[in-house]
Parts: structure tokens; C-alpha cells; sequence
């Protein structure tokens, strides 16, 4: 009963956060100085008045506010994000559909095996804190913190693919695949592993430090409650006292930070992306970037905050289901 | 989750930094001074607390040599050096020698020179861009927690909001709609980042408001602006400048992240936009390390020591911390 009112608010809740972004994306593009149709042609040969107002009807820039909404909401709706202006007017939705596929791969691995490593490294931490190990934990993740994602991939790229000094070149320095090598079958897969190797670790160890941190201070503030106590008094062993008592409490907040973070994720993945070539959605973007492609631009912008939105709507009802406490506040 | 939220409390339980007790103080003579006092000593209790702080001492002593390294930029390398087509200049990427300690870039330019100077940039940026976020972050925090009722719900709303838009997408939409300045990066970052902020000062605010002193000053007939200015934001304060300190590492790393991306000012020199450009230039699979790494391990060092001197605050002001 409580269940289903509580899922009910939480997708409203999303289906509301969704809206905002759009609304607030429709008039990113409109209140900023300037009309945009000049800014989309500045800088280019086809730059003079009669190709402004070309494009401004094109964009439907000239007809009223109101209008102009309507048609941005029926678009959305159905998925219409209009053209590439660089990619030779191909759709947005297809050119994203296209590039989605890489950057869910390396992104979904890195983000399970960085939580996944994380979380023990936390759980160990935290159960002896204080001790060399904790401490260790602890300076790493505050250097990690303190490096830009980037530069670490630059310094790994140069490192093993470039080969500098005592480094053995082992690694491809970039892309998806070997080009014009038409593999198939395990020898392709194979390939694409090798290629993928060098920014999956990065990002993993980019982000491990942080899931850690969040696992290590959920763990010494449950080892602090009574039924810790309680479990020791009982006689069970220490090893069953924190594997069967203590991780599986302090697990819940961490899932939901866990699912949390992955807006945060996607602002490694575009850097990351850009330096090792991999061509996903961060690579598409630092494109987009360089040509101006603001069609572009915003179908990734809409598409990143609703995969942040819904995995926030996730952590939500998952939460719910493992702590029923929360349907009932 | 921003880092900051994630690092809350690094040391874990039981952290328990108890502030000195101070020697009576001789007695001033007017509110004023009184005022004053109480600050100085105040401010002389925690500078005492701080020092006990070995990782937020090492911190501050880091930042105090960037600072200085900003600061006398002119003393410690020419500007001149900046400039593509600078006589002094050497022969283009190569590796560090006696006269070009760090080696030179594509322009023969020396990459000590351009780290030096980069640090002007990229300092100013955070600092301003953390300024335009406190700001925001402080208004909203303070009137959601003061007023309560509707303004509470529509700020929260909309810092949720916020909160949940991925920072770097949209602080690439932001910049590059706005164009490549220095402004608009300070901008972007300072209006992406106000978030948590406004979360953490408003708890703070709720605290604040329903205790004995702000009900005494209300029921005497304070207005509102009195009681903000007066007993809400004094003790809100402490909070904003520990948080202020945590944000200032956030911009920058932001900054040589959006100037990574080719968003950054190209008039001007950052760590970001020399990592940019060697970047580009294929410094990396050319292995021109010496290209590369000083600016990367400057923003490191400087995001490190705003972080170490962000914690050490954190402990002594944040009374949630102080608490246990």
C-alpha cells in the first residue's frame, strides 16, 4: 500500500526534474545574448544576413515564444532532436543511437568493477581504521581526488601506449578497434578488449578511491550501533560479525550514493574518452564542441540528465525495497 | 554526490577537536570593540586548533607557496616568455636543459615560464568562480532555512534540480554557447557548482534560527534583515568559509577540465589550457613528458592543498564533526 504511493511519488518526482530540464534547455538556447541562428553561422563563410534569417526560419527561430515551445515539447516527445549541423544534417537521435554503445560499455564495466574493488578496499578500511591500510586507502583517494581524470589518462596513455623511458608500448593509443583489420568472431572481441584496457582502468581506478571513502564511513558509523555489540556478546566470530552484521547495513546508503554518482561518472567518461579516442558520447561531444554543433550539444545534454535522472529514480525504489523503513517516512 | 559531500568525514569517529579554552579577556570599552575582541579571540582560538592539524598545516604551506609563486610571477620569470614569437624562446620541444629547466613547448616557449604564469590565471579563476558559488549558495541556503514555508520549497526544489544536472555537460552547453572568455568560465563554473552549498548552509540555518539568542533578538522586535545580518549569517559564517576553501579546489579542477575540453579563454595561459594545447600537439604520444607534467602536478599540488586546508576547517568549524 505505502509501497506503491511511495513509487508513485518518486516517478512523478523524476517525470517533474525531467520537465525542468527541458524547459530549462529550451531557454538555454533562446535568453542567451545574441540570436542564435548568427551564432551557429558565426565564424563560417555562409556568415551574412540573408543565410541568418534562412537559418532562424529553419530553426524556426521567428515565429512566437509560445509557438516555438509547442513544437520544442512535440519534438521531445517524439524523440526529434533535430539536425547535426556539422554531420551533414544527419538526425541527432541517430547520430547518438549510433555512438551509445561504446561509451555504455567502457562507462557500465569501469562503474561495476570501480564500485565493485571500491567497496572491499572501503569494507577493509573501515573495519581496521586507523590501521596502515586505512591510512593508505585514505592518501590515495585524496591524490586521486586531486588529479584531474584527464591528465592521469594522458600520463597512463604516454605511459603504455606511447612507451616513454622503461614503459614497454603495449597498448594500442587509442580508438575502438584496429582499423581496416575486419576481425570477427573472439579475435574481434579480443581487440576491442585491448583497445578498451587502458581507459577502463583509468576510469576505474579514477573512482574507486571515492566509492571507498563512502563505504569506509558507512561502516564505522554502523559498527558503532548496538547490534554490533549485540552480535559480538552472542560469540560469533569477528569475521561473521562484520560480513553477516555490520556490511550488509552499511551497504544501503552506499548503493544509493553508488547510483548517485554516475553524473559525476559521465564527466570522466567525456574527458577520458577524448584522450584514448574511444568513440562514444564523450568523444562525440568534445566533437560537438569543436564544430559548434549545438543540436548536438543539447541532445547529449538531455540525454546525460535524463540517464542521471533515472538512475536517481532507481537508487529511489531500490532503496525502498532494501530499507522499508523509507516507505514509511 | 559532490567530492566534497563524499570526503565529509575523512577521519570517521570519534574525530572530537576541542576547541581551546582562552584566558578571560580584559574588558574593552565600547560594543564595538567588544565586537572586535570577540572576533580576534575567536579567530586566535582557531588558528590555535589549526595548528595542531599536521595534514591541514602541510596543506596551508603548499598554498602559501603557489600563492607566492602568483603573486611575484614577474620577479620569477618574464613575461615576455609568453609570447609565441618571443626572441628568448628556444628551439621548439625540447626536452629540459640547463637553459629551459622544464624544456619548451611547440613554440619553443619555456614551459616553466608558461606553468609560472598559469598559475595567475588559474588561481584567480577558482578564486572568482568560488565567489560567484558561495554567493548564490549562501543567499539561497540562508533564505530557504530563514523563511521556511513556500521560498524554502521552490529554492530546494530548484537546488535539487541542480543538484541532479550533470555538472560538465552543462557546464559545456553553458561555455559553449557563451563563447571562449575568462568570464564566462568563472561564470559557468561559478553558477554550475552553488549546489551543495546551498544544501549544507541551509541545514546549518535551520539550526541557527530556533535557538535561544535569534528568539530573544526576534522578540524584541528585530527585522528580519537585523537577524540575518546580525546572529543568522555571523554563525553561518564559519561554515561558508570551510566550504568556500572545499569549492575552490572543485573550480579548479573544473577549469582545467573545461580547458581541457577546448572551452577555455585562448588568450590566456591557464594549467588547463597548456595541458590543452600539448594535448593537441600530440605531446603524449611523441612522449613529451616534460610538456605535460608540470602543469598537471601543479593542479594537483594546489587542488591537494585547498583540499588538506578545506578538511582541517571542516573539522574545527563544521559543529556536526566538532560534535562527536
Amino acid at each position: 500500500m505505502g509501497t506503491r504511493r511511495y513509487i508513485v511519488g518518486k516517478v512523478l518526482q523524476a517525470a517533474l526534474t525531467l520537465a525542468f530540464v527541458m524547459v530549462f534547455n529550451f531557454f538555454l538556447f533562446r535568453i542567451i545574448p545574441g540570436d542564435p541562428a548568427a551564432l551557429l553561422l558565426r565564424g563560417t563563410s555562409a556568415f551574412n544576413p540573408e543565410n541568418v534569417a534562412e537559418v532562424r526560419a529553419e530553426l524556426g527561430l521567428d515565429e512566437p515564444l509560445p509557438q516555438q515551445f509547442l513544437t520544442y515539447i512535440t519534438d521531445m516527445a517524439t524523440l526529434n532532436f533535430g539536425e547535426s549541423f556539422y554531420l551533414r544534417g544527419a538526425p541527432v537521435s541517430e547520430v547518438i543511437a549510433d555512438r551509445i554503445w561504446p561509451t555504455v560499455l567502457l562507462l557500465g564495466t569501469s562503474a561495476i568493477a570501480s564500485a565493485a574493488i571500491g567497496l572491499i578496499i572501503g569494507i577493509h578500511a573501515g573495519w581496521r581504521h586507523g590501521s596502515r591500510f586505512d591510512v593508505g586507502s585514505l592518501s590515495f583517494t585524496l591524490f586521486v581526488y586531486a588529479m584531474p581524470e584527464f591528465w592521469f589518462g594522458i600520463l597512463v596513455l604516454m605511459a603504455f601506449a606511447g612507451g616513454v623511458g622503461p614503459f614497454p608500448a603495449i597498448f594500442p593509443t587509442g580508438g575502438y578497434e584496429t582499423p581496416g583489420a575486419d576481425l570477427t568472431g573472439w579475435a574481434h572481441v579480443a581487440d576491442v578488449l585491448n583497445h578498451m584496457f587502458l581507459p577502463f582502468m583509468v576510469l576505474t581506478v579514477s573512482y574507486l578511491g571515492e566509492y571507498a571513502l563512502i563505504m569506509r564511513n558507512s561502516l564505522i558509523d554502523v559498527m558503532n550501533d548496538d547490534f554490533v555489540q549485540t552480535a559480538r556478546a552472542k560469540g560469533i566470530r569477528e569475521k561473521q560479525v562484520l560480513w553477516g552484521h555490520v556490511v550488509p547495513n552499511a551497504l544501503l546508503p552506499t548503493i544509493t550514493l553508488t547510483l548517485l554518482s554516475l553524473g559525476f561518472i559521465f564527466g570522466g567518461a567525456i574527458t577520458i574518452e577524448y584522450v584514448f579516442s574511444w568513440p562514444g558520447l564523450g568523444l562525440l561531444t568534445v566533437q560537438a564542441i569543436d564544430t559548434k554543433d549545438f543540436a548536438l550539444l543539447q541532445g547529449l545534454f538531455l540525454l546525460f540528465s535524463a540517464a542521471v535522472i533515472f538512475a536517481n529514480l532507481i537508487a529511489d525504489i531500490g532503496y525502498s525495497y532494501l530499507d522499508p523503513r523509507v516507505r514509511a517516512a | 554526490m559532490r567530492p566534497t559531500e563524499a570526503f565529509g568525514h575523512a577521519d570517521g569517529p570519534p574525530v572530537g577537536v576541542e576547541l581551546e579554552p582562552t584566558p578571560p579577556p580584559e574588558v574593552p570599552k565600547s560594543p564595538r570593540k567588544i565586537g572586535w575582541a570577540r572576533r580576534r579571540m575567536s579567530a586566535r582560538r582557531i588558528w590555535r586548533t589549526y595548528r595542531k592539524n599536521t595534514l591541514g598545516m602541510v596543506g596551508l604551506v603548499i598554498l602559501a607557496l603557489f600563492i607566492a609563486v602568483a603573486v611575484f610571477a614577474p620577479l620569477l620569470a618574464d613575461k615576455e616568455g609568453l609570447e609565441a614569437t618571443c626572441p628568448c624562446n628556444g628551439v621548439p620541444f625540447s626536452p629540459p636543459s640547463w637553459d629551459f629547466p622544464l624544456g619548451t613547448d611547440n613554440f619553443g616557449r619555456s614551459v616553466l615560464t608558461l606553468t609560472i604564469w598559469g598559475s595567475r590565471i588559474s588561481l584567480t579563476i577558482g578564486l572568482l568562480a568560488t565567489a560567484i558559488s558561495m554567493l548564490i549558495g549562501s543567499v539561497i541556503g540562508i533564505v530557504a532555512g530563514y523563511y521556511g514555508r513556500w521560498p524554502e520549497t521552490v529554492l530546494m526544489r530548484l537546488t535539487d534540480w541542480f543538484l541532479v544536472i550533470p555538472f560538465l555537460p552543462l557546464a559545456i552547453v553553458l561555455a559553449s554557447i557563451l563563447g571562449r572568455s575568462m568570464v564566462v568560465i568563472i561564470f559557468v563554473i561559478g553558477v554550475t557548482s552553488w549546489p551543495s552549498t546551498a544544501r549544507i548552509i541551509r541545514a546549518q540555518v535551520l539550526s541557527v534560527k530556533t535557538r535561544p539568542y535569534v528568539e530573544r533578538s526576534r522578540a524584541l522586535g528585530s527585522s528580519h534583515w537585523h537577524l540575518n545580518t546580525r546572529h543568522i549569517l555571523p554563525n553561518v559564517a564559519p561554515l561558508i568559509f570551510a566550504n568556500t576553501v572545499l569549492t575552490v579546489a572543485i573550480a579548479i579542477l573544473s577549469e582545467s577540465t573545461l580547458a581541457f575540453l577546448g572551452l577555455g579563454d585562448p588568450l590566456q595561459i591557464s594549467w588547463g589550457t597548456i595541458l590543452e594545447s600539448a594535448f593537441a600537439a600530440g605531446a603524449a604520444s611523441a612522449g613529451q613528458w616534460w610538456w605535460l607534467i608540470p602543469p598537471g602536478l601543479a593542479i594537483v599540488f594546489v587542488v591537494l592543498s585547498f583540499t588538506l586546508c578545506g578538511f582541517a576547517l571542516d573539522e574545527i568549524l563544521n559543529p556536526k564533526l566538532r560534535r562527536r
